[in-house]
Protein backbone atom coordinates (compact mmCIF):
# COMPACT_ATOMS: atom_id res chain seq x y z
CA UNK A 1 0.00 0.00 0.00
CA UNK A 2 1.27 3.84 -0.81
CA UNK A 3 2.52 6.17 1.76
CA UNK A 4 -0.11 7.07 4.18
CA UNK A 5 -0.95 10.71 4.44
CA UNK A 6 -3.80 10.81 7.21
CA UNK A 7 -5.61 9.26 9.24
CA UNK A 8 -9.40 9.73 10.90
CA UNK A 9 -9.84 7.26 14.39
CA UNK A 10 -13.01 6.47 15.68
CA UNK A 11 -14.17 10.02 15.14
CA UNK A 12 -17.24 11.48 17.45
CA UNK A 13 -18.72 14.58 17.28
CA UNK A 14 -21.25 15.75 19.11
CA UNK A 15 -22.89 19.41 19.24
CA UNK A 16 -25.07 19.87 22.76
CA UNK A 17 -26.99 16.62 23.00
CA UNK A 18 -27.17 15.60 19.43
CA UNK A 19 -24.81 13.25 18.10
CA UNK A 20 -23.44 14.49 14.95
CA UNK A 21 -20.86 11.37 13.83
CA UNK A 22 -19.59 8.28 16.05
CA UNK A 23 -17.28 5.76 15.16
CA UNK A 24 -15.19 7.27 11.66
CA UNK A 25 -13.08 5.45 10.60
CA UNK A 26 -11.26 6.92 7.50
CA UNK A 27 -7.55 6.50 5.87
CA UNK A 28 -6.08 8.82 3.15
CA UNK A 29 -3.59 7.68 0.80
CA UNK A 30 -0.80 9.01 -1.48
CA UNK A 31 -2.56 9.02 -4.78
CA UNK A 32 -5.86 7.64 -4.02
CA UNK A 33 -9.13 9.34 -4.34
CA UNK A 34 -11.72 9.20 -1.72
CA UNK A 35 -14.88 10.04 -1.78
CA UNK A 36 -17.64 10.72 0.52
CA UNK A 37 -20.95 9.96 -0.16
CA UNK A 38 -23.96 10.71 2.30
CA UNK A 39 -27.44 12.84 2.12
CA UNK A 40 -27.62 16.61 3.49
CA UNK A 41 -26.56 16.71 7.26
CA UNK A 42 -24.62 13.46 7.26
CA UNK A 43 -21.79 14.83 8.71
CA UNK A 44 -19.90 15.01 5.55
CA UNK A 45 -18.58 18.46 5.86
CA UNK A 46 -18.00 18.27 9.66
CA UNK A 47 -15.75 15.15 9.22
CA UNK A 48 -13.82 17.28 6.43
CA UNK A 49 -13.81 20.12 9.04
CA UNK A 50 -12.48 18.01 11.46
CA UNK A 51 -9.39 16.95 9.60
CA UNK A 52 -8.92 20.14 8.31
CA UNK A 53 -8.78 21.30 12.24
CA UNK A 54 -11.53 23.17 11.87
CA UNK A 55 -13.66 21.54 14.29
CA UNK A 56 -12.30 19.15 17.18
CA UNK A 57 -13.55 16.44 17.84
CA UNK A 58 -15.94 15.23 20.87
CA UNK A 59 -14.19 11.56 20.66
CA UNK A 60 -11.25 9.97 18.71
CA UNK A 61 -8.43 11.45 16.53
CA UNK A 62 -7.18 12.66 13.36
CA UNK A 63 -3.40 11.56 13.02
CA UNK A 64 -1.48 13.89 10.52
CA UNK A 65 1.58 12.19 9.09
CA UNK A 66 5.22 14.51 9.58
CA UNK A 67 4.74 15.13 5.15
CA UNK A 68 1.03 15.97 5.39
CA UNK A 69 0.24 19.14 3.22
CA UNK A 70 -3.54 19.90 2.78
CA UNK A 71 -4.73 21.76 -0.26
CA UNK A 72 -8.34 22.88 0.78
CA UNK A 73 -11.12 23.86 -1.36
CA UNK A 74 -13.80 25.41 0.67
CA UNK A 75 -17.84 24.49 -0.65
CA UNK A 76 -18.44 28.43 -0.89
CA UNK A 77 -16.41 31.50 -1.79
CA UNK A 78 -17.78 34.38 -0.45
CA UNK A 79 -16.06 37.61 -1.13
CA UNK A 80 -17.62 41.22 0.63
CA UNK A 81 -18.45 43.40 -2.70
CA UNK A 82 -16.73 46.16 -0.88
CA UNK A 83 -13.21 44.26 -1.51
CA UNK A 84 -12.27 44.75 -4.52
CA UNK A 85 -9.89 41.70 -5.54
CA UNK A 86 -8.64 40.04 -9.05
CA UNK A 87 -8.10 36.52 -9.54
CA UNK A 88 -4.45 37.25 -9.43
CA UNK A 89 -4.42 39.06 -6.41
CA UNK A 90 -6.59 36.38 -4.83
CA UNK A 91 -4.40 33.56 -5.55
CA UNK A 92 -1.45 35.58 -4.10
CA UNK A 93 -2.95 35.45 -0.70
CA UNK A 94 -1.93 31.73 -0.37
CA UNK A 95 0.48 31.61 2.42
CA UNK A 96 4.47 31.42 1.02
CA UNK A 97 3.04 31.23 -2.87
CA UNK A 98 5.72 31.89 -5.80
CA UNK A 99 3.88 34.69 -7.62
CA UNK A 100 5.60 32.76 -10.64
CA UNK A 101 3.01 29.54 -9.95
CA UNK A 102 0.31 31.46 -10.06
CA UNK A 103 0.02 31.86 -13.75
CA UNK A 104 0.87 27.93 -14.21
CA UNK A 105 -1.72 27.05 -12.47
CA UNK A 106 -4.44 29.00 -13.82
CA UNK A 107 -3.72 27.41 -17.26
CA UNK A 108 -3.77 24.01 -15.32
CA UNK A 109 -6.95 24.51 -13.83
CA UNK A 110 -8.36 26.25 -17.22
CA UNK A 111 -9.30 29.74 -16.39
CA UNK A 112 -5.50 31.88 -17.20
CA UNK A 113 -7.68 34.22 -19.15
CA UNK A 114 -9.75 35.38 -15.71
CA UNK A 115 -6.01 36.34 -14.65
CA UNK A 116 -7.40 40.04 -14.26
CA UNK A 117 -10.84 39.79 -14.05
CA UNK A 118 -12.40 40.33 -10.56
CA UNK A 119 -13.91 37.82 -8.53
CA UNK A 120 -17.11 38.77 -8.15
CA UNK A 121 -17.84 39.17 -11.67
CA UNK A 122 -16.67 34.77 -11.85
CA UNK A 123 -19.66 32.29 -12.96
CA UNK A 124 -20.05 29.13 -10.50
CA UNK A 125 -18.04 26.73 -12.64
CA UNK A 126 -15.14 29.51 -12.96
CA UNK A 127 -15.34 30.15 -9.08
CA UNK A 128 -14.77 26.22 -8.42
CA UNK A 129 -11.80 26.43 -10.61
CA UNK A 130 -10.29 29.20 -8.94
CA UNK A 131 -10.90 27.73 -5.87
CA UNK A 132 -8.74 24.58 -7.03
CA UNK A 133 -6.37 26.65 -7.70
CA UNK A 134 -5.70 28.11 -4.75
CA UNK A 135 -5.80 24.83 -3.15
CA UNK A 136 -3.29 23.69 -5.75
CA UNK A 137 -1.20 26.69 -5.23
CA UNK A 138 -0.14 25.78 -1.77
CA UNK A 139 1.41 22.73 -3.30
CA UNK A 140 -0.34 20.04 -1.06
CA UNK A 141 -0.12 16.35 -1.00
CA UNK A 142 -3.71 15.72 -0.07
CA UNK A 143 -6.78 17.82 -1.67
CA UNK A 144 -9.45 18.22 0.52
CA UNK A 145 -12.05 19.20 -1.72
CA UNK A 146 -16.00 20.13 -0.42
CA UNK A 147 -18.50 19.76 -2.62
CA UNK A 148 -16.07 20.63 -5.54
CA UNK A 149 -18.73 20.58 -8.37
CA UNK A 150 -21.51 22.75 -6.47
CA UNK A 151 -23.13 25.22 -9.03
CA UNK A 152 -22.06 24.15 -12.08
CA UNK A 153 -24.14 22.00 -14.83
CA UNK A 154 -23.72 18.84 -15.31
CA UNK A 155 -21.29 18.71 -18.33
CA UNK A 156 -19.10 20.94 -16.45
CA UNK A 157 -19.29 18.41 -13.25
CA UNK A 158 -17.79 15.65 -15.45
CA UNK A 159 -15.30 17.91 -17.04
CA UNK A 160 -14.31 18.92 -13.29
CA UNK A 161 -14.31 15.60 -12.03
CA UNK A 162 -11.97 14.94 -14.65
CA UNK A 163 -9.68 17.61 -14.37
CA UNK A 164 -9.28 16.43 -10.51
CA UNK A 165 -8.42 13.36 -11.30
CA UNK A 166 -5.54 14.63 -13.85
CA UNK A 167 -4.07 16.47 -11.01
CA UNK A 168 -4.30 13.46 -9.01
CA UNK A 169 -1.73 11.67 -11.95
CA UNK A 170 0.19 14.29 -12.24
CA UNK A 171 0.90 15.23 -8.69
CA UNK A 172 0.37 11.82 -7.21
CA UNK A 173 -1.58 13.27 -4.53
CA UNK A 174 -4.58 12.37 -2.06
CA UNK A 175 -7.95 13.30 -2.77
CA UNK A 176 -10.39 13.51 -0.39
CA UNK A 177 -13.84 14.97 -1.86
CA UNK A 178 -17.53 15.04 -0.77
CA UNK A 179 -20.23 14.17 -3.52
CA UNK A 180 -24.11 14.07 -3.63
CA UNK A 181 -23.92 11.51 -6.47
CA UNK A 182 -22.06 8.57 -6.80
CA UNK A 183 -22.70 7.64 -10.62
CA UNK A 184 -20.67 11.11 -11.93
CA UNK A 185 -17.55 10.42 -9.84
CA UNK A 186 -17.60 6.46 -9.97
CA UNK A 187 -15.01 6.25 -13.16
CA UNK A 188 -12.94 8.91 -10.90
CA UNK A 189 -12.98 7.28 -7.86
CA UNK A 190 -11.08 4.29 -6.11
CA UNK A 191 -12.64 4.16 -2.54
CA UNK A 192 -15.98 5.58 -1.67
CA UNK A 193 -17.36 6.21 2.07
CA UNK A 194 -20.76 6.28 2.38
CA UNK A 195 -21.89 8.55 5.25
CA UNK A 196 -24.52 8.47 7.69
CA UNK A 197 -23.65 9.91 10.98
CA UNK A 198 -21.39 6.75 11.03
CA UNK A 199 -19.91 4.58 8.34
CA UNK A 200 -22.77 3.04 6.81
CA UNK A 201 -20.21 1.02 3.59
CA UNK A 202 -17.21 1.37 2.55
CA UNK A 203 -15.14 0.46 -0.54
CA UNK A 204 -14.91 0.44 -4.65
CA UNK A 205 -17.38 2.18 -6.03
CA UNK A 206 -19.22 -0.61 -7.21
CA UNK A 207 -19.01 -2.60 -4.55
CA UNK A 208 -20.58 0.08 -2.82
CA UNK A 209 -23.50 0.82 -5.35
CA UNK A 210 -24.54 -3.14 -4.68
CA UNK A 211 -24.10 -2.59 -0.97
CA UNK A 212 -28.12 -2.92 0.95
CA UNK A 213 -26.70 0.16 3.34
CA UNK A 214 -26.33 2.43 0.21
CA UNK A 215 -29.10 1.16 -1.55
CA UNK A 216 -31.20 1.87 1.28
CA UNK A 217 -30.07 5.82 1.66
CA UNK A 218 -30.24 6.16 -2.36
CA UNK A 219 -32.58 3.77 -4.21
CA UNK A 220 -31.53 0.37 -6.16
CA UNK A 221 -30.11 1.88 -9.27
CA UNK A 222 -32.10 1.35 -12.48
CA UNK A 223 -30.74 -0.78 -15.28
CA UNK A 224 -29.67 2.19 -16.98
CA UNK A 225 -26.75 2.98 -14.87
CA UNK A 226 -25.37 5.21 -17.63
CA UNK A 227 -27.52 7.85 -16.98
CA UNK A 228 -27.35 9.64 -14.06
CA UNK A 229 -30.62 10.17 -12.33
CA UNK A 230 -30.05 11.63 -8.70
CA UNK A 231 -32.54 9.02 -6.65
CA UNK A 232 -32.37 10.53 -3.12
CA UNK A 233 -34.23 8.59 -0.80
CA UNK A 234 -35.11 10.11 2.40
CA UNK A 235 -34.27 7.67 5.18
CA UNK A 236 -34.75 9.98 8.19
CA UNK A 237 -38.03 12.78 9.23
CA UNK A 238 -37.26 16.32 10.29
CA UNK A 239 -39.09 18.23 12.52
CA UNK A 240 -40.26 21.99 12.04
CA UNK A 241 -36.83 23.42 13.03
CA UNK A 242 -34.90 20.87 10.63
CA UNK A 243 -33.46 18.52 13.31
CA UNK A 244 -33.39 14.54 12.14
CA UNK A 245 -35.36 13.02 14.44
CA UNK A 246 -34.21 10.06 14.97
CA UNK A 247 -37.30 6.74 14.92
CA UNK A 248 -36.79 7.86 11.01
CA UNK A 249 -33.53 6.52 10.35
CA UNK A 250 -32.83 3.21 8.55
CA UNK A 251 -30.02 0.99 10.43
CA UNK A 252 -27.45 -0.09 7.69
CA UNK A 253 -26.00 -3.84 8.36
CA UNK A 254 -22.66 -1.93 9.87
CA UNK A 255 -24.44 0.23 11.37
CA UNK A 256 -23.38 -0.11 15.49
CA UNK A 257 -25.84 2.93 17.14
CA UNK A 258 -29.02 0.61 17.12
CA UNK A 259 -29.21 1.74 21.11
CA UNK A 260 -31.16 4.73 20.66
CA UNK B 1 -3.36 81.57 14.62
CA UNK B 2 -1.50 80.30 11.67
CA UNK B 3 0.59 78.24 13.92
CA UNK B 4 -2.34 77.07 15.56
CA UNK B 5 -4.41 75.86 11.96
CA UNK B 6 -0.52 74.44 10.81
CA UNK B 7 -0.93 72.18 14.07
CA UNK B 8 -4.35 71.64 13.20
CA UNK B 9 -3.33 70.52 9.41
CA UNK B 10 -0.45 68.27 10.75
CA UNK B 11 -2.51 66.66 13.51
CA UNK B 12 -5.42 66.02 11.24
CA UNK B 13 -3.59 65.12 8.01
CA UNK B 14 -1.95 62.57 10.08
CA UNK B 15 -4.99 60.40 11.76
CA UNK B 16 -6.73 60.80 8.54
CA UNK B 17 -3.52 59.06 6.95
CA UNK B 18 -4.16 55.79 9.24
CA UNK B 19 -7.46 56.23 9.64
CA UNK B 20 -8.23 55.59 5.75
CA UNK B 21 -6.02 52.52 4.99
CA UNK B 22 -7.74 50.71 8.40
CA UNK B 23 -11.07 51.78 7.78
CA UNK B 24 -11.10 49.65 4.16
CA UNK B 25 -10.42 46.49 6.21
CA UNK B 26 -13.42 47.58 8.85
CA UNK B 27 -15.45 48.60 5.80
CA UNK B 28 -14.43 44.72 4.38
CA UNK B 29 -15.04 43.02 7.60
CA UNK B 30 -18.19 44.82 9.09
CA UNK B 31 -16.89 45.98 11.29
CA UNK B 32 -18.14 49.86 11.73
CA UNK B 33 -20.67 48.82 14.63
CA UNK B 34 -17.08 47.65 16.31
CA UNK B 35 -15.12 50.46 16.12
CA UNK B 36 -18.11 52.86 17.08
CA UNK B 37 -18.53 50.36 20.31
CA UNK B 38 -14.79 50.78 20.55
CA UNK B 39 -15.19 54.45 20.31
CA UNK B 40 -17.72 55.31 22.54
CA UNK B 41 -16.07 53.82 25.35
CA UNK B 42 -13.00 56.01 24.93
CA UNK B 43 -14.99 59.11 26.22
CA UNK B 44 -15.06 56.28 29.90
CA UNK B 45 -10.94 55.84 29.15
CA UNK B 46 -11.05 59.76 29.26
CA UNK B 47 -12.63 59.87 32.76
CA UNK B 48 -10.79 57.07 34.12
CA UNK B 49 -7.73 59.10 32.97
CA UNK B 50 -8.37 61.81 34.92
CA UNK B 51 -9.38 59.47 37.93
CA UNK B 52 -6.67 57.64 37.90
CA UNK B 53 -4.23 60.89 36.65
CA UNK B 54 -2.58 58.77 34.09
CA UNK B 55 -1.89 60.07 30.37
CA UNK B 56 -5.30 60.25 28.57
CA UNK B 57 -4.06 58.60 25.17
CA UNK B 58 -2.71 55.90 27.25
CA UNK B 59 -5.84 55.34 29.39
CA UNK B 60 -8.14 55.48 25.97
CA UNK B 61 -5.81 52.54 24.47
CA UNK B 62 -6.21 50.74 27.67
CA UNK B 63 -10.23 50.74 27.70
CA UNK B 64 -10.50 49.62 23.64
CA UNK B 65 -8.41 46.78 23.62
CA UNK B 66 -9.94 45.47 26.66
CA UNK B 67 -13.38 46.54 26.08
CA UNK B 68 -12.35 44.45 22.41
CA UNK B 69 -11.11 41.49 24.03
CA UNK B 70 -14.24 41.37 26.53
CA UNK B 71 -16.27 41.68 23.19
CA UNK B 72 -14.57 38.74 21.46
CA UNK B 73 -15.23 36.76 24.61
CA UNK B 74 -18.69 37.08 24.71
CA UNK B 75 -19.15 36.96 20.83
CA UNK B 76 -17.43 33.15 21.17
CA UNK B 77 -20.23 32.29 23.81
CA UNK B 78 -22.59 33.38 21.91
CA UNK B 79 -25.44 34.28 24.40
CA UNK B 80 -26.68 37.02 22.42
CA UNK B 81 -26.65 38.74 18.54
CA UNK B 82 -23.21 40.34 17.91
CA UNK B 83 -25.20 43.98 17.29
CA UNK B 84 -27.13 43.51 20.18
CA UNK B 85 -24.09 42.58 22.24
CA UNK B 86 -21.82 45.63 20.61
CA UNK B 87 -25.40 48.01 21.07
CA UNK B 88 -25.58 47.29 24.52
CA UNK B 89 -21.76 47.77 24.91
CA UNK B 90 -21.44 50.68 23.24
CA UNK B 91 -24.19 52.69 24.80
CA UNK B 92 -23.65 51.87 28.29
CA UNK B 93 -20.35 52.70 27.98
CA UNK B 94 -20.79 56.04 26.53
CA UNK B 95 -23.01 56.82 29.17
CA UNK B 96 -21.03 55.01 32.21
CA UNK B 97 -18.28 57.66 30.54
CA UNK B 98 -20.76 60.98 30.85
CA UNK B 99 -21.49 59.69 34.60
CA UNK B 100 -18.12 59.29 35.65
CA UNK B 101 -16.89 63.12 34.14
CA UNK B 102 -19.86 64.03 35.63
CA UNK B 103 -18.22 63.09 38.98
CA UNK B 104 -15.05 65.37 37.98
CA UNK B 105 -15.56 68.12 40.02
CA UNK B 106 -12.12 69.61 40.13
CA UNK B 107 -11.22 69.21 36.28
CA UNK B 108 -13.06 71.01 33.95
CA UNK B 109 -13.92 69.18 30.90
CA UNK B 110 -14.59 70.40 27.38
CA UNK B 111 -17.08 67.56 27.00
CA UNK B 112 -17.87 68.66 23.47
CA UNK B 113 -14.69 68.38 22.47
CA UNK B 114 -14.39 64.95 23.42
CA UNK B 115 -17.74 64.61 21.72
CA UNK B 116 -17.20 66.21 18.67
CA UNK B 117 -13.57 66.81 18.50
CA UNK B 118 -12.01 69.96 18.46
CA UNK B 119 -9.21 70.20 15.92
CA UNK B 120 -7.46 73.30 17.05
CA UNK B 121 -7.01 72.33 20.63
CA UNK B 122 -4.04 70.61 19.77
CA UNK B 123 -1.15 70.14 21.90
CA UNK B 124 2.79 69.50 20.78
CA UNK B 125 1.86 65.96 22.69
CA UNK B 126 -0.75 65.28 20.88
CA UNK B 127 0.80 65.37 17.88
CA UNK B 128 3.29 63.56 19.25
CA UNK B 129 0.86 60.91 20.13
CA UNK B 130 -0.54 61.19 16.73
CA UNK B 131 2.54 59.94 14.60
CA UNK B 132 4.18 57.64 17.10
CA UNK B 133 0.39 55.97 16.93
CA UNK B 134 0.21 56.81 13.81
CA UNK B 135 3.45 55.39 12.05
CA UNK B 136 2.94 52.27 14.58
CA UNK B 137 -0.40 51.29 13.10
CA UNK B 138 1.03 51.80 9.59
CA UNK B 139 3.90 49.78 9.84
CA UNK B 140 1.89 46.47 11.23
CA UNK B 141 -0.37 47.43 8.30
CA UNK B 142 2.27 46.97 5.90
CA UNK B 143 4.06 44.29 8.06
CA UNK B 144 1.12 42.08 8.09
CA UNK B 145 -0.54 43.13 4.98
CA UNK B 146 -0.95 39.58 3.29
CA UNK B 147 -2.30 37.95 6.35
CA UNK B 148 -5.07 40.37 7.26
CA UNK B 149 -6.31 40.71 3.83
CA UNK B 150 -6.32 36.43 3.93
CA UNK B 151 -8.44 36.39 7.13
CA UNK B 152 -10.59 39.17 5.30
CA UNK B 153 -11.26 37.55 2.09
CA UNK B 154 -11.99 33.95 4.02
CA UNK B 155 -10.83 32.78 8.00
CA UNK B 156 -11.02 29.16 7.22
CA UNK B 157 -8.56 28.34 3.97
CA UNK B 158 -6.41 30.94 6.25
CA UNK B 159 -6.64 28.54 8.62
CA UNK B 160 -5.81 25.38 6.96
CA UNK B 161 -3.06 27.25 4.76
CA UNK B 162 -1.03 28.21 8.36
CA UNK B 163 -1.93 31.48 9.13
CA UNK B 164 -2.43 32.36 12.88
CA UNK B 165 -5.53 33.35 12.80
CA UNK B 166 -6.43 34.27 16.24
CA UNK B 167 -3.54 36.71 16.54
CA UNK B 168 -4.17 38.12 13.26
CA UNK B 169 -7.93 38.84 14.15
CA UNK B 170 -6.67 40.44 17.87
CA UNK B 171 -4.26 42.57 15.78
CA UNK B 172 -6.42 44.29 13.93
CA UNK B 173 -8.73 44.78 16.69
CA UNK B 174 -5.79 46.36 18.23
CA UNK B 175 -5.17 48.82 15.67
CA UNK B 176 -8.53 49.77 15.81
CA UNK B 177 -8.36 50.51 19.16
CA UNK B 178 -5.26 52.40 18.87
CA UNK B 179 -6.47 54.85 15.63
CA UNK B 180 -9.39 55.38 17.83
CA UNK B 181 -7.30 56.53 20.87
CA UNK B 182 -5.35 59.07 18.67
CA UNK B 183 -8.11 60.32 16.32
CA UNK B 184 -10.28 61.29 19.15
CA UNK B 185 -8.62 64.16 19.18
CA UNK B 186 -10.04 65.36 15.78
CA UNK B 187 -13.17 64.53 15.41
CA UNK B 188 -14.53 63.40 18.87
CA UNK B 189 -15.50 59.67 19.77
CA UNK B 190 -19.37 60.21 18.19
CA UNK B 191 -17.41 60.76 14.80
CA UNK B 192 -14.41 58.76 14.76
CA UNK B 193 -15.71 55.64 13.15
CA UNK B 194 -16.84 58.04 10.29
CA UNK B 195 -13.45 59.27 9.58
CA UNK B 196 -12.60 55.46 8.85
CA UNK B 197 -15.46 54.06 6.50
CA UNK B 198 -16.24 57.13 4.77
CA UNK B 199 -13.20 57.72 2.71
CA UNK B 200 -13.02 53.88 2.49
CA UNK B 201 -16.30 53.51 1.04
CA UNK B 202 -15.64 56.50 -1.40
CA UNK B 203 -12.12 54.46 -2.46
CA UNK B 204 -14.12 51.78 -3.41
CA UNK B 205 -15.49 53.23 -6.16
CA UNK B 206 -12.15 54.59 -7.30
CA UNK B 207 -10.30 51.02 -7.00
CA UNK B 208 -9.32 48.40 -8.55
CA UNK B 209 -7.15 46.20 -5.75
CA UNK B 210 -6.91 46.37 -2.34
CA UNK B 211 -3.98 48.14 -1.87
CA UNK B 212 -5.30 51.03 -4.24
CA UNK B 213 -8.52 51.14 -2.18
CA UNK B 214 -6.35 51.50 0.97
CA UNK B 215 -3.72 54.17 -0.14
CA UNK B 216 -6.70 56.09 -2.18
CA UNK B 217 -8.91 55.82 1.31
CA UNK B 218 -5.82 57.53 3.21
CA UNK B 219 -5.62 60.59 0.30
CA UNK B 220 -9.29 61.17 0.46
CA UNK B 221 -9.40 61.00 4.68
CA UNK B 222 -6.62 63.93 4.45
CA UNK B 223 -8.42 65.99 1.78
CA UNK B 224 -11.61 65.95 3.73
CA UNK B 225 -9.38 67.14 6.80
CA UNK B 226 -8.01 69.93 4.26
CA UNK B 227 -11.24 70.65 3.69
CA UNK B 228 -13.37 70.61 6.57
CA UNK B 229 -10.11 72.68 8.11
CA UNK B 230 -10.45 75.28 5.73
CA UNK B 231 -14.36 75.56 5.86
CA UNK B 232 -13.58 75.86 9.92
CA UNK B 233 -11.39 78.72 9.61
CA UNK B 234 -13.61 80.69 6.87
CA UNK B 235 -17.47 80.08 8.63
CA UNK B 236 -16.28 79.28 11.90
CA UNK B 237 -17.86 76.43 11.86
CA UNK B 238 -17.41 73.31 14.87
CA UNK B 239 -13.65 71.29 13.05
CA UNK B 240 -14.85 67.92 13.54
CA UNK B 241 -17.91 68.00 12.06
CA UNK B 242 -16.84 69.83 9.10
CA UNK B 243 -14.13 66.95 8.12
CA UNK B 244 -17.06 64.90 8.24
CA UNK B 245 -19.02 66.63 6.18
CA UNK B 246 -16.46 67.21 3.81
CA UNK B 247 -15.67 63.20 4.12
CA UNK B 248 -19.42 62.50 3.22
CA UNK B 249 -19.49 65.44 0.00
CA UNK B 250 -16.80 63.16 -1.48
CA UNK B 251 -18.53 60.03 -1.32
CA UNK B 252 -21.69 61.92 -2.25
CA UNK B 253 -19.15 63.07 -5.80
CA UNK B 254 -18.00 59.74 -5.95
CA UNK B 255 -20.91 57.95 -6.76
CA UNK B 256 -23.03 60.25 -8.32
CA UNK B 257 -20.19 61.46 -10.88
CA UNK B 258 -19.94 59.10 -14.08
CA UNK B 259 -16.67 57.46 -14.21
CA UNK B 260 -14.49 56.30 -17.00
CA UNK B 261 -13.58 53.08 -15.48
CA UNK B 262 -16.33 51.31 -12.83
CA UNK B 263 -14.39 48.63 -10.33
CA UNK B 264 -16.38 45.92 -10.65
Amino acid sequence: MSTRLAELQDIGIRFGDRQLLSNINVTLHQGEIVTLIGPNGSGKSTLIRTLLGLQEPTSGQVIRHSTLRIGYMPQKLHIDPTLPLTVKHFLGLVRGVNKKDIRPTLNKVGIPHLENSQVHVLSGGETQRLLLARALLNRPNLLVLDEPVQGVDVSGQVELYNLIEVIRNELNCGVLMISHDLHLVMAQTDTVVCINQHVCCSGSPQHVKDHPAYQALFGIPGADTSLAIYSHQHDHVHDDSGEVVEEGHVHGPNCNHHAH
Amino acid sequence: MLELLMRALIGGLGVAAVAGPLGAFVVWRRMAYFGDTLAHSALLGVALGFLLDINLNLAIVVLCVGLALVLVTLQKKQIIATDTLLGILAHSSLSLGLVAVSFLDNVRIDLMAYLFGDLLAISQTDLYWIYGGGLAVMALLVAFWRPLLALTVNEELAKVEGYPVETIRLLLMLLVAVVIAVAMKIVGVLLITSLMIIPAATSRKLSQTPVQMASIAGVLGCLSVCGGLWASYHWDTPTGPSVVVCAAFLFLLAYTLPTRKMAA
